[in-house]
């Protein structure tokens, strides 16, 4: 991860925010590597379900239990 | 009761798709399942080595019930174990199925509902003094499982209906109650049966049958079903004074209450003025904490009930689940439901989202979709994998289950005719010996072990088997033979005159 000033985006001189803008990025990066993590998960669960969803639901009939 | 036998009973959904023809019906798919119990028991209904009980029931359902367990651990493994033991069958009935012709995946589903609305059951046993006053257990009891389902509920998508939309409720089973207490189980469901078929020594217990509860999928859900009702009952059974939550009218209160994801359904109770669940949890979990203080914890668990019982709560009352999200079965569906009807743009009735709803719990080790949750990380779990693999093979070591599993292992050992239930140990030969054993808190009893030697000296040859040479058995490791027979010389030589 990037340790360097970074601007922000709407400009500004304020060092102070430099800092934040930082830990802005950092928490983005974050975010994104979630978001890849979930859309590789979410892929992985698509390939294992059945592919045609409706048939596999109409098609799970049981009778009653007890 | 400081130490209390509990088990589990679940009925498992069963279905055939993904072939070239449309998937064989339920009952000859459970036929296929049941192929490999049939040969080892001649029978559809067994007792098994780790000494519970499998079975086909009514309407076809593949049924595993736990062994007695007294450590909500050992129970936790056991019945996921069940999962196990139903994935190993379905496994060889597919291939028994291709072979035959059919194409296709069998799928063992551990959820509480079908795509039509017929119901199967996640039935809890309690052992409970018979001493414990009913109408007291009731009165206190019942409101505790109405409203228990914001906490343990395994969630479900509701499809449409001509009076509501698609929408997401903290229960399967809620839909299915249609009475307080009563007798019956398909013809009426009661939320508790009273039934009273204690299997041990009808003077000193009773056996508290809970019909009410949804199949959980994740540990981390069933510590806190199991636990926080043991706690519970702790209270009804020592008489402490546990307040007034007695419910107007038990069914309405469970269906306002399940379909009311935001917690804020207010149910009446009998003596005037209206609750949330919310209200009634929080004034139960008080309850029980002070109770705890007072008498002490009987269990090394007791804190982390406690603190997951408070975490829901306060989930359920914010709003905000995320605390949740890796905990509660309803809540870790629900974020996995959200996630993919955002991502895709689908609406709520949405036959996908539908189709996850049940692939939830299905119980294949990597096709399953709570599985996969827990293999990245997004649900918790309480125990090691391979504590589960052992519960496959091992009764419970302190409860009558050590008992009974060493009983029908040694006996199928020896080449010897035997019958048992959760109660009876029988000989075929030996009729007059049979032995009853009625305390289901005892794992030891010497008139078990003259029965045993009654099987001749050989039984002193025997060998327990380690789970590689279980695996290495042809049959479904669950139904794997324990003991090996040694050779006859292995006997010490009789003493010469």
């Amino acid at each position: 991860m990037s340790t360097q000033p970074q601007k922000r985006p709407q400009g500004g001189n304020d060092d102070g925010a430099a800092p934040e803008a930082a830990a802005t990025a950092g928490a983005n990066a974050q975010a994104q590597k979630r978001a890849g993590e979930l859309d590789s998960l979410l892929d992985e669960i698509d390939s294992v379900l059945e592919s045609n969803a409706e048939e596999f639901v109409k098609g799970f009939v049981q009778k009653g239990g007890e | 009761m400081d130490r209390r036998v509990i088990g589990v009973e679940t009925e498992f959904g069963i279905t055939h798709a993904g072939g070239t023809h449309r998937g064989l019906p339920p009952d000859e798919v459970a036929r296929y399942l049941f192929r490999p119990v049939l040969r080892w028991g001649r029978s559809s209904n067994v007792f098994i080595p780790n000494a519970s009980r499998l079975y086909l029931d009514v309407g076809s359902h593949p049924e595993y019930a736990t062994a007695e367990c007294d450590d909500l651990l050992d129970l936790i493994a056991s019945d996921r174990a069940g999962e196990l033991i139903m994935h190993d069958l379905a496994q060889r009935a597919e291939a028994a199925m291709a072979q035959d012709g059919f194409d296709g995946s069998v799928y063992l589903l551990k959820n509480n509902v079908d795509s039509q609305g017929n119901s199967y059951g996640s039935h809890e046993n309690y052992l409970i003094p018979r001493t414990t006053h009913f109408r007291r257990l009731s009165t206190i009891l019942l409101p505790f499982l109405v409203t228990r389902q914001i906490m343990v509920g395994a969630g479900r998508l509701v499809p449409a209906t001509d009076e509501s939309d698609p929408h997401y409720a903290f229960s399967q089973r809620a839909d299915h109650m249609w009475e307080g207490i009563s007798s019956a189980t398909t013809r009426s469901r009661p939320i508790i049966n009273t039934r009273d078929e204690p299997h041990s020594d009808a003077a000193v217990h009773r056996r508290l049958h809970v019909i009410v509860g949804d199949s959980n999928m994740s540990e981390t859900t069933s510590l806190l079903r199991y636990g926080a009702t043991d706690l519970v009952l702790r209270m009804v059974e020592s008489g402490v004074p546990v307040g007034d939550f007695e419910l107007e009218n038990p069914i309405s209160a469970i269906r306002h209450i399940s379909h009311d994801i935001t917690g804020q359904a207010a149910v009446k109770i009998r003596n005037g003025g209206e609750q949330t669940a919310v209200d009634i949890q929080a004034r139960l979990l008080d309850r029980a904490r002070r109770f705890v203080r007072e008498n002490g914890a009987h269990h090394e668990r007791v804190e982390q009930i406690f603190e997951l019982w408070e975490r829901t709560l306060q989930a359920v009352a914010s709003g905000q689940h995320a605390p949740i999200e890796r905990d509660i079965d309803w809540a870790i569906k629900k974020r996995l439901l959200t996630d993919v009807a955002e991502r895709g743009s689908l609406p709520m009735g949405h036959p996908k989202l539908e189709q996850l709803d049940m692939a939830y719990h299905d119980v294949h080790p990597t096709r399953g979709v709570f599985n996969l949750l827990a293999a990245h990380g997004r649900a918790s779990t309480q125990l090691q994998p391979e504590r589960i693999q052992r519960a496959i093979v091992d009764p419970p070591a302190t409860t009558r289950a050590a008992l009974r599993g060493r009983f029908l292992s040694t006996a199928r050992a020896m080449g010897a005719e035997h019958t048992v239930d959760w109660v009876h140990h029988k000989l075929v030969d030996r009729p007059l010996d049979a032995l009853m054993l009625k305390d289901p808190l005892s794992a030891e009893d010497p008139r078990l072990d003259t029965l045993l030697g009654r099987l001749g000296e050989r039984v002193a040859t025997l060998s327990e088997q380690t789970l590689d040479q279980r695996r290495a058995q042809e049959v479904p490791l669950a139904l794997s033979e324990r003991y090996k027979l040694g050779h006859p010389q292995e006997l010490a030589e009789p003493p010469l005159i």
